[in-house]
């Protein structure tokens, strides 16, 4: 049982704060399909730096240096498609399947260049963070408490707050609903939409750290995130672009995604002899068939996929 | 007077073709940057490797031999092009390629392995399961307004754990692939009518390849010259209009992504029934090949045509990626390469603005010019008089 509630807070805290992420950027009015992307690019930038810091560093900078790593990986990462969405006008779903793609592609040429040349004969695509994974773990009797998982309810206060009670959040909004007439009382539309994909990038290059650090202490990078960045899209719109619903959505989402886990260690669901696969399915049908319930009356942001054009007005 | 010439720079395919052609050398060189970045020593060497794949080998035989397999993976790769620019000309974003792709090679292999069916049953039963699942897609939309991308996104990792779960029987016990068709059901796999001769006895060039060509002729008749396609371009370009003028919306919505997902699961079972892959019972990702579908539809300027030159393109450098040295880099490099490819295909609308702007104000200047010279004369010959 322990087990159970450990791995879905865990879960629960990667998902909800992708979904915050892509929350921030469909506010603004940008699609961010590439979240997965974004998270296997933060991910990546949280293990080296797990990898490169030397042994013997103080814990607090051991949790602080791979955080910082993966935040500016992934704000790094998400301009690409802030460029391309913003002052280009691209189509916002092409470049985010081609960010996903990109991220993957990317993060397996760049670990297995660094493997190969540290020995020839090594030819995976795996980084090693054994030692410094335990600093992010205190074993409170039996249950392993993660700092990440307060980082995640910090960061969901600040979202909560940053989003609903102050002015660059409202005025983020307006670009989502109405961009034109955003504009018309001064406010810059790019920029918004600039910070909305940024801070997408920041959640989002967390979310893939504390993904890959959830169960495993060594990630092969091949795998990329294994669709999260997808189920947090499900997870953001089930929360119907509020921070509040996002985090409880993540709760029910992360519940279902630890149960293929853990589901051995039951009796009850030994029981019913499923194979494990139909665990791994769980949380997309149920969101498909929460999408189809709620979809109805959705609220999504007015103005989100479509490129601003100054001269619309 | 002579009726007024658009320059050809102007035509938009030719601005399309020109922008492709950009994207891919911009990728080119991006991967070739890449690899410098990684060991300077072998760049130049690998980068040619890409581009060259099979033409690297000098004996005909080999060379034909490994044209075929490039080939033989360009037939899956074209089809789910296809289904994406069908798709997206009917103003739908099909990234369930992948899922259709997915649930066309789950059926098609269940009805070899499974049920030792005939080749030509286990391909339309593909077809008809990829046709499923994009009606799927196409009623959430129609009749629950769900965003067609997420109802694909979550359907293709539903496909590809049922089909896990579906083959797993099939695959040698301890194995992680299903059993090849020639030692369970050789009548499965597609004829191939003496083609494979023709490349160095390959044994997996089969009627796909043909098939997969007039495919993508019979999509472009489909969109352009029928009133089918007429209506169905037409509700994607706005479904209110197309309502208001009398045509049912809905049902073209649903039929269109089940024509899509047809074209994805014949994909997947002109690729499987050739016998040259096995389905992986235990992999966790779903296969690449509907999400680079995307990228081969939007490289061919989401023309049916340029897309089978686009397929092929891609199929031919990522062949090319397996042949680097990897002592130095790994075969990823041409997925990194296809990626960028397709990320610059979002500028494509930008670059023929800008190609369209250059061309006007350099005809602007030379108006502009001429009207000078010709102020220039006139006030000189008033000068004289």
């Amino acid at each position: 049982m322990t087990l159970l509630i450990q791995y879905t807070l865990m879960f629960a805290s990667v998902l909800m704060l992708v979904a915050l992420g892509g929350c921030f950027a469909e506010r603004s009015g940008v699609i961010n399909i590439g979240l997965e992307g974004i998270m296997v690019f933060g991910a990546l930038g949280g293990a080296l730096a797990m990898k490169y810091l030397p042994e013997g560093t103080p814990v607090v900078i051991i949790i602080l240096v791979p955080i910082i790593a993966a935040m500016a990986v992934g704000i790094l990462y998400s301009l690409l498609l802030a460029v391309a969405a913003i002052n280009f006008k691209a189509d916002q779903t092409l470049v985010g399947t081609a960010m996903n793609l990109l991220g993957t592609a990317a993060a397996t040429v760049i670990v297995k260049a660094i493997n190969t040349a540290e020995s020839v004969d090594n030819v995976s695509s795996i980084v090693k963070y054994i030692s410094a994974k335990k600093a992010f773990i205190v074993n409170i009797g039996g249950f392993e408490y993660n700092w990440f998982m307060l980082l995640a309810v910090l960061l969901l206060i600040a979202s909560y707050v940053l989003l609903n009670k102050t002015r660059f959040g409202l005025r983020l909004q307006a670009c989502g609903e109405h961009p034109q007439a955003a504009d018309s009382v001064g406010i810059n539309v790019y920029k918004m939409r600039y910070a909305g994909v940024m801070i997408s990038g920041l959640l989002g290059g967390i979310g893939g750290l504390v993904y890959i650090t959830a169960g495993a202490s060594e990630w092969q990078f091949e795998n990329g995130v294994a669709g999260f960045g997808f189920l947090a899209l499900a997870v953001m719109i089930f929360g119907q672009w509020k921070p509040l619903r996002i985090a409880l959505a993540a709760l029910l989402f992360g519940l279902f995604r630890s149960l293929s886990n853990v589901y051995t260690g039951f009796d009850f669901f030994m029981g019913l002899n499923l194979p494990s696969n139909v665990y791994n399915m769980m949380p997309y049908i149920i969101s498909l068939v929460v999408l189809m319930l709620t979809s109805k009356h959705s609220r999504a942001p007015k103005a989100e996929g479509i490129p601003y054009d100054k001269s619309t007005r | 007077m002579k009726a007024k010439r658009t320059p050809i720079l102007k035509n938009p395919g030719v601005q399309t073709l020109l922008a492709s052609l950009l994207c891919i050398v911009l990728g080119l060189v991006a991967g070739y940057l890449v690899l410098l970045v990684i060991n300077p020593a072998g760049a130049a060497e690998a980068i040619t490797m890409i581009m060259k794949n099979y033409l690297k080998f000098t004996r005909q035989s080999t060379l034909l031999k490994n044209m075929g397999y490039t080939l033989t993976k360009t037939v899956p790769l074209l089809m789910c092009s296809l289904s994406v620019l069908f798709a997206y000309k009917v103003g739908l974003f099909n990234i369930g390629a992948a899922g259709q792709y997915v649930a066309g090679a789950g059926a098609a292999l269940y009805c070899a392995l499974g049920l030792h069916m005939p080749w030509y049953v286990c391909f339309i039963v593909a077809i008809i399961a990829g046709a499923m699942l994009g009606i799927i897609s196409g009623a959430l939309k129609a009749y629950f307004n769900v965003n067609e991308v997420i109802s694909c996104i979550m359907l293709n990792w539903i496909m590809l754990y049922s089909v896990n779960m579906l083959l797993t029987p099939f695959a040698p016990a301890g194995m992680p692939e299903t059993e090849t068709l020639k030692k369970v059901n050789p009548g499965a796999i597609l004829p191939s009518l003496g083609m494979s001769d023709v490349f160095g006895k390959t044994n997996y060039v089969t009627i796909a390849l043909p098939l997969a060509v007039a495919v993508a002729i019979g999509v472009w008749v489909l969109l352009t010259k029928t009133k089918l396609g007429y209506e169905l371009r037409a509700t994607g370009l706005n479904k209110h209009a197309a309502k208001y003028s009398g045509m049912r919306e809905k049902g073209n919505l649903m039929l269109a992504m089940a024509i899509s997902g047809a074209l994805a699961g014949a994909g997947a079972a002109m690729y499987y029934l050739t016998d040259y892959q096995q389905w992986g019972v235990t992999q966790s990702a779903v296969p690449g090949m509907g999400f680079n579908g995307i990228a081969a539809a939007f490289l061919g300027g989401l023309h049916p045509i340029g897309a089978i030159f686009s397929s092929y393109f891609i199929e031919h450098i990522s062949g090319g990626g397996t042949f680097v040295d990897k002592t130095m880099y790994c075969a990823e490099i041409s997925d990194l390469i296809s990626a960028v490819i397709i990320y610059l295909c979002g500028f494509v609308l930008f670059f023929r603005g800008t190609m369209t702007k250059l061309i006007d104000r350099f005809a602007e200047n030379r108006l502009a010019k001429a009207a000078a010279k010709a102020a220039v004369t006139e006030s000189k010959e008033g000068e004289n008089k």
